[in-house]
């Protein structure tokens, strides 16, 4: 007991500045991918398709590190400002389960894959960053995907995620501006609900 | 008499002025002029896809062992490796042509033909490369898009490309017998389009307008290509 005690400083030592100190926009993605592509590989029950099991990683390791308002906002470009803070509510609601279902039905394949990270190019008290990966898949040339990474007070968050080049946030912004142009931003909001209303992606095909 | 004749006039500026706003209206007219008529062609491919080819491909999936497709999809990527080194000669990345057709010798004959990508394993990475991409880089914009049913998005570009592929072959050339060269056709297409099945079934959830999506995201895919993943930055428009 008080050999217990005697350490215990020391223990809370060592655990206090690892609380304190932020985790760097880089470790964070390693950290985060790591850790999924490890459940991933391990859990039969996604790999077999389990919805209820994808959507429980996604909400628990994923979801938390992302800056959906951010996401919305850009993805919306000039309408953001005209839609009220309920329609931009409503719409940053939507837009994150788009997104959670959509990824979701894709989770499961990436079991295959292995990511490199690539060094981080920062400065100290930049509060925007961009972190850079490649995943590999067998017998396919490499893919990049990139997250912009903004330092919120909540620590490290990414607000868009670069595809091969390709912009997600960007991606969106056409699908949302002509759904705007035609049917306003009530209708917008009407047609994620419809489709977030609508069945459950499948599965992945048996491998 | 001249009043008829006016209300004729002014009804043909009145279409005129509603034909030339729904010319307006139907943006991006500048890469897709031919949207309706892509549309249409969109329509009968969801049809015949989604009764036949799409069926096959996840019989394909279904019936095939992963190890037997795959040696299938390392067959035809050996072949497409070729072309990339081609491309990259054309393109004077003498690097990566070299790497391209290193793994092509390599696959061909310790991999048995290209069925095992024995230079993946060795950590020879493949790359992407084609005719389409080589066009852009010389500065050849992509023309219209164009939908072709049962052959998915492309460009005049892109489109020009594809074909110059298919006829350079070589399983054209090489294969004489028409019914074995033909099933070798069919599989390679069962292989292609098995391999789309999961990121359609995103695109089927990620997409508010399917036609839409597919094309923007191709563009933007094909530009990035061409530009390496850096491609030029479009007007950002933050709305913060």
């Amino acid at each position: 007991m008080i050999r217990m005690l005697a350490i215990a400083p020391l223990v809370l030592a060592l655990l206090v500045p690892r609380a304190l100190a932020q985790e760097a926009p880089d470790a964070l993605v390693k950290r985060v991918a790591e850790d999924t592509l490890a459940t991933i590989r391990a859990d039969k029950d996604i790999q077999a398709g389990s919805y209820t099991k994808i959507r429980q990683v996604m909400e628990t390791k994923l979801v938390p590190n992302f800056d959906f308002p951010r996401m919305t906002a850009l993805a919306m470009g000039r309408s953001w400002r005209s839609a009220t803070p309920e329609q931009q509510k409503q719409l940053t609601d939507e837009f994150r389960t788009l997104l959670v279902r959509t990824y979701s039905g894709a989770l499961a394949n990436y079991r295959d894959n292995t990511v490199d990270y690539k060094p981080l190019r920062m400065n100290p008290g930049d509060t925007e960053v961009t972190v850079r990966t490649e995943v590999k898949r067998p017998g396919q040339a490499p893919v990049q995907i990139d997250y912009s990474m903004e330092n919120t007070a909540d620590g490290w968050k990414a607000y868009d995620v670069i595809v091969a080049g390709v912009s997600l946030v960007t991606t969106y912004r056409d699908e949302f501006n002509d759904t705007v142009k035609s049917s306003g931003i009530d209708g917008l909001i009407k047609v994620l609900e419809n489709k977030n209303r609508g069945p459950a992606p499948a599965p992945p095909a048996a491998k | 008499m001249r009043t008829r004749r006016q209300g004729h006039l002014r009804s043909f500026a009145v279409a005129l002025a509603a034909l030339l706003l729904a010319g307006c209206a139907a943006t991006p007219s500048r890469v897709d002029p031919f949207e309706p008529f892509n549309r249409a062609m969109f329509s009968v491919h969801e049809v015949v896809d989604g009764n036949v080819v799409k069926p096959i491909a996840e019989g394909y999936v279904k019936f095939v062992p992963e190890l037997v497709r795959t040696g299938v999809a390392n067959f035809f990527g050996n072949i497409d490796d070729l072309f990339i080194g081609i491309n990259n000669v054309l393109e004077g990345d003498g690097n990566r042509a070299g790497d391209d057709f290193g793994r092509v010798l390599l696959n061909t004959t310790f991999g048995l033909g290209g069925i095992f990508d024995l230079a993946s394993m060795m950590g020879i990475e493949k790359h992407n490369q084609d005719f389409g991409i080589t066009f852009g880089k010389w500065g050849i914009e992509q023309g219209p898009y164009l939908f072709v049913p049962l052959f998915g998005p492309t460009t005049v570009r892109d489109g020009t490309g594809t074909v110059i592929r298919y006829f350079l072959g070589p399983v054209t050339y090489i294969i004489t017998d028409v019914p074995v060269r033909n099933i070798v056709y069919g599989v390679g297409y069962a292989n292609v389009r098995s391999q789309a099945l999961e990121t359609e079934k995103v695109v089927d959830t990620a997409a508010i307008d399917k036609y839409r999506f597919i094309r923007n995201a191709y563009l933007r895919a094909r530009q990035a290509q061409v530009y390496e993943g850096k491609p030029p930055p479009e007007p950002e428009d933050e709305g913060q």
